[in-house]
């Protein structure tokens, strides 16, 4: 197994792991953080099996599309937050509403 | 759950493992063209000229992000209002010159090495963290429509290129490559400071006013 795979490998760990900890936490940040952290994975597999082609230097248009990803992602991380603060200030907790309780 | 995320992670570990090792990706068709995009850096030239759209949309996507978070008005106030003190204050007072020059230094190595708007404008967004963290405060009267004016400044430069490129008789967002590289220069300048003061922006969380 060659490294660009390795690194590959790492990422899907990294993805599950924050689709893990996003399904199992109630409180917002770490939802957010979690969605942080796949989204790093999904990035490090881009740019991991950009890396395939041997000695010649690695394919570049995977690694701009991982530069557009991570302001997007970014951009998505800092609207999620001010929603967070707006459903604490509604509710006084950082928390969804559960279904029945409301 | 556990089972099923690593059941998950066991398909996606397989369907990786069963991508070919060795693969002729698109780096042969970029070399190709790299003389004609004005630049020397791959990443670079696919950004700015060859995908274009991605570096205008997602600017249009930061954009839109600033504008959902002012359409949620005032946040309640999380920050407790303590002194910043003078650790802070002086650390932001040494540090905002450099981060600027090492913004300056990102924007112009993007042509021939790693760097670029991005990369720059996202150390430009945090020199503007830092200075909202210690003083926060925009000189009178610039609140509302210069820092509007700079925010877009950014995307409306690349259109006004694509569209000039409209006008010549070329494709849109094709630049004629003997200007390509001032022209990539001119909207990664501009598109840096954007980028840069969206960033504080966000971190401000509130829209702006002249009062604040």
């Amino acid at each position: 197994m060659s490294i660009p795979f390795l690194y590959a490998l790492v990422g899907i760990g990294l993805f599950c792991l924050g689709l893990h900890a996003l399904i199992v936490h109630d409180h917002l940040l770490r939802k957010i953080l979690a969605i942080n952290v796949m989204g790093s994975g999904v990035f490090l597999v881009l740019v991991a099996l950009a890396r395939r082609g041997g000695d010649s230097p690695p394919d570049p248009v995977p690694h701009a599309m991982v530069i557009t990803g991570i302001v997007v992602a970014v951009s998505a991380t800092a609207l999620a937050l001010s929603l967070m603060l707006k459903v604490k200030a509604a509710t006084g907790r950082a928390e969804l509403p559960d279904k029945d309780g409301g | 759950m556990l089972p099923l995320i690593l059941a998950l992670a066991a398909g996606l570990g397989y369907t990786v493992l069963s991508l070919p090792e060795q693969v002729q990706g698109l780096q042969g068709a970029v070399a190709d063209q790299l003389e004609k995009s004005g630049v020397t850096n791959p990443v670079t030239a696919v950004l700015l000229n060859f995908r274009g759209y991605d570096t205008l949309l997602e600017m249009v996507v930061l954009l839109l992000a600033l504008l959902g978070v002012w359409s949620l008005g005032a946040q309640p106030e999380v920050r407790t209002e303590s002194d910043s003190g003078p650790v802070l204050d002086i650390l932001t007072r040494l540090l905002v010159p450099v981060l600027v020059l090492v913004a300056a230094y990102l924007l112009w190595a993007g042509a021939h090495a790693p760097g670029g708007a991005f990369q720059a404008g996202a150390v430009l967004g945090a020199a503007g963290v830092l200075w909202i963290l210690t003083c926060g405060r925009l000189q009178h009267g610039l609140a509302r429509l210069p820092l509007r004016i700079a925010l877009v400044a950014g995307v409306a430069t690349f259109m006004a290129v694509a569209a000039l490129a409209l006008q010549t008789g070329r494709q849109l967002l094709e630049y004629p490559p003997a200007q390509a590289g001032s022209l990539i220069l001119l909207i990664e300048v501009i598109a840096t400071v954007s980028i840069g003061l969206t960033l504080a922006t966000l971190f401000l969380g509130v829209e702006p006013t002249d009062k604040e």
